[in-house]
């Protein structure tokens, strides 16, 4: 059968990354379909009609929504190597629990360090770290999140990586200084082609970030 | 695999539909288990030990290791259990009972909640808001009896929080966030909720 699959992202997006990991540890074949925010193509709100987010993974025409359900999705299909997900329920559950802290906090949190200023910046910024070190807790001296292998918490964390120089670089802190061993884990990630081949560059997204930071914060 | 001899606790609270949607699947599955009723205001050692990161209920003890999050303890709960299952088979039909899922926790609880304790133009457009998110559970359920076809499942049983918490705080709140006239599928699926065994079980009829 025929697999026709079309990845609608946005380059700098560390939700789209996920599943351009995922389909990459998988050797899936993909057709990627960058999509322009500030105009919508028509295939993604028909595709997305409920939140009109990317990513959207289209399987054969049929849309499936939110990366870390593409993320799984892509791990039940292609099952056949590179299992994303364990196959213990219990050690299952601790890998959904830890993308759901990463889907519930992360983003929020990240986005407190470089779009605001003054107070909100400075408690801002003292949260980001306490959640990264939690998640650092949580790796402890593990090579990933689930142990030896790369898996779903990895690939749930990592496209952030491509953002901490512009954290670093407007939060004016050193992740690495705070938080080594997760820098380390994220180093060791890149060793994966299928994460070196999906991450942008990080000066890219800094440069990005800079551009976009100039609606929140006066110049 | 699961055995008869599993020690299973569940620390929830009995007006929390996140704890009462744990109570179902357990039952659909007939799974023997003790429910601890949590004290939120005055949290116990074993809440706080069992779930330190979120500090919250649900929290699912299998044989003393704790599970937190209800959707997460729901998949742990079928993929531990297999009878009756929660979940579809098919990838894709999982892929997209999970978006619902996501869906009724993160935008219809979550607009829901405002409309607690606002009054006026304020409240009318919290309301009008979760009516918009509404629609698209109703839209859902046209031609089927559950969410998740011809029996419940997974949507269904996340989506009872729409059936008897928000449906039910109607009359706290004072206005009829899902009037029958906008939502008669979203009725319709109620009343065949209510002729289910697991659901009298866990959401008894008031007097």
């Amino acid at each position: 059968m025929a697999n026709e699959v079309i990845l609608l992202d946005f380059w700098p997006s560390m939700f789209g990354m996920r599943t351009r990991i995922a389909l990459r540890e998988k050797g899936v074949e993909f057709e990627y379909r960058e999509e322009d925010l500030a105009n919508k193509s028509p295939l993604l709100l028909q595709m997305n009609p409920v939140h009109q987010k990317i990513p959207v993974l289209i399987h054969n025409g049929k849309p499936v929504c939110e990366s870390s359900i593409q993320v799984e999705y892509i791990d039940e299909v292609w099952s056949h190597k590179n299992p994303i997900l364990p196959s213990d329920p219990y050690k299952r559950a601790q890998a959904r629990f830890w993308v759901d802290f990463i889907d519930k906090k992360m983003y929020e949190a990240q986005g407190k360090v470089w779009a605001t200023t003054g107070e909100e910046q400075v408690a801002g910024k003292k949260a980001f770290i306490e959640l990264l070190k939690t998640l650092e807790s949580e790796l402890g001296d593990k090579p990933f999140f689930g142990g030896d292998d790369f898996g779903y918490v990895d690939i749930g964390l990592i496209g952030f990586y491509t953002w901490f120089h512009a954290y670093d670089k407007y939060g004016n802190f050193s992740i690495e200084a705070e938080c080594p061993k997760l820098i380390a884990w994220a180093k060791r990630c890149l060793q994966r082609e299928s994460v070196a081949k999906s991450l942008p560059d990080s000066e890219k997204v800094t440069d990005f970030i800079a551009e976009l930071r100039k609606k929140f914060v006066p110049e | 695999m699961a055995e008869r001899s599993d020690e299973v606790k569940l620390l929830g609270m009995w007006a929390s539909p996140f704890s009462r949607r744990i109570e179902i699947a357990l039952t659909l599955k007939g799974v023997p288990f003790e429910f601890s009723e949590q004290d939120i205001t005055n949290k116990s050692p074993l809440l706080l030990l069992s779930n330190p990161v979120h500090k919250k209920i649900p929290v699912l003890l299998h044989n003393g290791k704790p599970i937190s999050e209800s959707l997460v303890i729901l998949e742990y709960i079928d993929d531990t259990w297999q009878n009756n299952p929660i979940l579809p088979q098919d990838p894709y039909e999982r892929a997209t009972a999970r978006f619902w899922a996501k869906f009724v926790d993160e935008q219809i609880y979550v607009s829901a909640m405002k409309v607690v304790g606002k009054i006026g133009e304020e409240r009318d457009a919290v309301v009008e808001a979760t009516r918009d998110l509404l629609k698209s559970l109703e839209k859902e359920l046209v031609g089927k009896d559950f969410l998740g076809g011809k029996s419940l499942g997974f949507v269904d049983i996340v989506a009872t929080l729409v059936a008897f918490w928000l449906m039910r705080t109607e009359e706290i709140v004072g206005v009829k966030v899902v009037p029958v006239e906008m939502f008669p599928e979203i009725h319709r699926w109620v009343k065949n909720l209510l002729e289910l065994g697991v659901i009298k079980k866990c959401y008894p009829s008031r007097r």
